[in-house]
């Protein structure tokens, strides 16, 4: 008897299908390892199964019962808890009034709380489980890897019975992430479950008994750990079933250098080198591809490129010329499309029109506005031969951006840069969460982008669509470039191996 | 045990939702209202009357009510054109006084000037006063990113003080001296006549700054629909992700939002000396709280200019009825009560265009957790 059977679940935001009649199965006793790249659907599954959204369709059964979840407080009384990415702890609590905080049960809905019972309840479990915290010590004081037991013991001490880590060892040196493991499998030996998320190979391998596989929003497949390897999980996480149609040579005669990346270094949200020291060409009419697992840099690499990040080092050169670092409206001039990987709020301004949005950029330009005025017959004439030229789905340029389904919104994202006439157009991941069909009409854009001469640097973790694009694929891993392969010829385990950290 | 009811964000509102909702709210808040009524043993029907009446009944209650609703108008704008932006700036009260301050300035500087030059120094003074004490808050927002919220509020009670302290603590240029008896009960200098707004006569006499706030809400209105600065002001407002991406410099927006709003509520205190008071007055001004119910107006009318004078208009006559409603057997409280509810009702039914209540269905819910054998191994 399974503990958690998940079935059919899908779960659709606007524009994008997270989760698409996805199965899931972890039984008790066992450490289950949820694989798959960001944006593969990992963190919705386990909103869902925490309570947080409740699926659109798809049915969840804890230990054969069906179950329905209407707010977080249900699942945690079905015994589901959660040790997210980001703690959920008060700072300035101690440690066991945060382990008593989530607690509705007994002892946290007491009027009066007897610290010395939880106190010692904790260190117990502490003891028994190996992740001992100082009860009293309050948890600003504790180092991250200590926070991390805490909310472990929140768990514990709830009695759960089915345990879910997001990334639990993103923020955790090599040997506390084997102390961790040690005590999951604790755990798991008394016939908890503990489903563990990740997209580190060895990681899995190390600790899970089994390993469900997501891409894109899909269940790819579910194997016992004992029977694979780093090298077929890998090519599972990026995709392998389908052999898409590559490009056979290369489309377009390679110009000169559209852009010039010279050992460009770029900080990271929370400081720490994000981007280290890449060195970089894309020649006009070229379309290269950046290849990494999400958070090694790439993001912010483009960021760089299109001016929404300064360099902390490094030149950048479009067409021959210096861009000057850290201005997006100097990009733009320089001739720096650029695609945002969230097209929703970055891309778009999504409660303004179809038309606003297509002149987001050129509301500068004479031909859109009189003086200080708009020239709103002439947006609007814009508007509607972009909706036509791009085939873009939606009752008229007066529609709000977000009422547009994902792949017409790229649509108008994309057209909208190729009207401002590129030299170079920056696209992160293009076809994330778009169907299908709004994905070939994405590469067919971007490939005759290539073929009039753009140089178009491509980033993004779907092997699918790098190997379909790209003439050259450069590999980024912790914010270096780590390979450099001719597509016409990488293999699609190559690439993976080289994203996963692997030589 | 969760509550059955859930409310949830519409995905499409429908057109007639915008005006239906609060129609439907004025309703609710008019039961209510009959409900307290009959409890205090007031008369219903007779208490309606009056109130519409003493708003909008007769000449000179529609005249009392522009007196009422020019201010609101002001700071209603001054509340819409920031919060277009999502700068919430609370200080349009404090900016009015500003320009309260310096449109009085201007006109006793000025003296004997004919009159449409001092109207015009006063406008320009007040409009200065209010956006420098707008930059302020403007300032530490786009270089330091301190939340506006706070330091525009703080800063209406430091303008509250400073207009006390222009009449009643010092002898400062704004305190009429002349006389013995002033100098014993502080007053402002009466200002000239040639600072005496003319209203428009039209059967009634519909005050100048009333028209100068239709004149504002136009002009903001085609600046926010048409030009490239309100473009830019509409996609930092929506998604400030989008207007960095698309090259556009939020910091000088902010500042010249900052400074365009409290303009406007400085025009609309240099109205206030022009238009009714004819002196720099602490108490009066202080007293109204016209900043604040300039906020709530904004957040009817949905920051658009245009509505936010006619709720004006429609608040100031609510605000005007109050005045002639209480009297010995009409308590003030009772007033109170009533404009309270109606806010109340209107405002909260808001909520109702943007969301949508649910009624769960009961559905399988899990039992509780089993204990775990935490000894099995």
């Amino acid at each position: 008897m399974p503990a958690v059977s998940l079935r059919g679940i899908t779960k659709r935001f606007p524009g994008v299908v997270a989760n698409d009649g996805v199965d899931f199965e972890a039984a008790e006793g066992e450490v289950h390892a949820l694989l798959g790249e960001n944006g593969a659907g990992k963190s919705t599954l386990s909103s869902i199964l925490t309570g947080l959204y409740r699926p659109d369709e798809g049915e969840i059964r804890l230990y054969d019962r069906p179950v329905e979840f209407h707010a977080p407080r249900d699942a945690l009384d079905a015994g589901i808890c959660m040790v997210h990415q980001h703690f959920r702890l008060v700072p300035t609590f101690t440690v066991a009034e945060n382990v008593l905080l989530g607690d509705h049960r007994a002892e946290g809905r007491r009027f009066l709380v007897n610290p010395r019972r939880i106190e010692s309840r904790v260190a117990e479990l502490g003891r028994r489980y190996d992740v001992a915290v100082d009860p009293r010590a309050r948890v600003w004081q504790l180092s991250i890897g200590e926070q991390q037991r805490v909310e472990i013991l929140k768990a514990l001490y709830r009695e759960a019975r089915i345990l879910i880590l997001d990334e639990p060892t993103a923020v955790l040196t090599p040997q506390e992430a084997d102390s961790l493991f040690a005590t999951l499998r604790t755990i798991a030996a008394e016939g908890r479950t503990v489903v563990f998320i990740s997209h580190k190979l060895h990681e899995v391998q190390a600790v899970a008994d089994r390993v469900t596989v997501l891409r894109g929003g899909r269940t790819v497949g579910t194997l016992s750990t004992a029977e694979t390897s780093p090298r077929s999980l890998a090519a599972l996480m990026v995709g392998h079933e389908v052999e898409a149609a590559r490009r056979s040579e290369r489309a377009n005669e390679v110009g000169l250098p559209a852009l010039e990346l010279d050992d460009v270094w770029a900080k990271g949200d929370r400081g720490g080198d994000a981007v280290r020291g890449v060195t970089l060409q894309v020649g006009s009419g070229e379309i290269v591809a950046i290849a990494g697992v999400a958070g090694n840099g790439q993001r912010e690499l483009a960021e760089t490129v299109t001016g929404m990040r300064p360099p902390a080092r490094g030149t950048l050169r479009v067409a021959g010329r210096a861009l000057r670092g850290g201005d997006p409206r100097a990009a733009i001039r320089a001739g720096v499309g650029h695609v945002p990987e969230d097209r929703l709020h970055t891309g778009v301004a999504p409660s303004l029109s179809v038309a606003s949005n297509v002149v987001l950029k050129a509301y500068r330009d004479t031909h859109v506005r009189r003086g200080p005025l708009l020239r709103l017959g002439a947006i609007r004439e814009r508007a509607e031969g972009l909706i036509h030229r791009y085939d873009v789905k939606t009752a008229g340029p007066n529609v709000p951006a977000r009422q547009l389904s994902g792949g017409n919104l790229q649509k108008v994202v994309l057209g909208r840069e190729f009207l401002g006439e590129p030299l170079v157009l920056v696209a992160a991941s293009p076809t994330r969460g778009l169907d299908v069909a709004a994905t070939d009409a994405v590469h067919r854009y971007l490939r005759e982008g290539a073929a009039e001469g753009m140089g178009i640097l491509l980033i993004g973790e779907d092997l699918d669509e790098i190997l379909a694009l790209a003439d050259r694929i450069v590999v980024i891993y912790e914010g270096r470039l780590v390979g450099e392969l001719d597509a016409s010829t990488a293999t699609r385990e190559e690439v993976g191996l080289l994203m996963a950290g692997g030589t | 045990m969760s509550f059955p009811l859930r409310i949830e964000r519409r995905l499409r509102q429908p057109w007639w939702l915008s005006a239906a909702v609060p129609a439907g709210s004025l309703v609710v808040a008019f039961c209510v209202i009959a409900l307290v009524l009959l409890a205090t043993h007031h008369p219903v029907g007779h208490t309606f009357t009056r109130l519409l009446d003493s708003a909008f009944g007769s000449r000179r209650s529609l005249e009392s009510t522009f007196v009422s609703g020019t201010p609101l108008a002001f700071t209603g704008l001054c509340a819409a054109v920031a919060f277009r932006m999502n700068l919430f700036n609370i200080g349009g009260e404090g900016q009015l006084y500003a320009g309260a301050v310096t449109g009085a300035g201007a006109a006793l500087v000025l003296g004997g000037v004919p009159g449409p030059v001092s109207i015009a120094a006063m406008i320009l003074a007040g409009a200065a006063g209010g956006a420098l004490f707008a930059l302020i808050p403007g300032l530490l927002r786009a270089f330091f990113s301190t939340n506006e919220i706070i330091v525009s509020l703080m800063l209406n009670y430091v303008a509250a003080l400073v207009l006390d302290y222009l009449i009643f603590d010092s002898l400062s240029y704004w305190r009429d001296t002349s006389t013995p008896d002033a100098r014993v009960f502080p007053q402002g200098k009466m200002l000239p006549a040639a600072a005496t707004w003319p209203g428009l006569h039209v059967g009634l006499v519909v005050p100048l700054g009333f028209l100068v706030a239709i004149a504002i809400a136009t002009i903001v209105h085609v600046l926010y629909a048409r030009t490239r600065f309100g473009f830019e002001v509409r996609v930092i407002g929506d998604s400030p992700r989008a207007a960095a991406y698309a090259g556009m410099r939020t910091r000088r927006k902010i500042l010249a939002v900052m400074a365009l709003s409290g303009a406007i509520a400085g025009v609309g205190g240099a109205s206030q000396d022009g238009d009714f008071r004819h002196v720099l007055d602490p108490k009066g001004l202080t007293q109204a709280g016209y900043g604040y119910t300039g906020i709530v107006i904004a957040a009817l009318a949905r920051y658009n200019p245009v509505a936010v004078c006619a709720i004006a208009f429609l608040l100031g006559g609510l605000q005007n009825a109050g005045y002639t409603l209480q009297g010995a057997d009409f308590p003030s409280g009772l007033v109170g009560v009533m404009q309270g509810l109606i806010l109340f009702c209107v405002l909260g039914a808001e909520l109702l265009v943007r969301y949508r209540v649910r009624v769960d269905r009961p559905s399988h819910r899990p039992g509780p957790a089993a204990p775990v054998e935490a000894d099995a191994s």
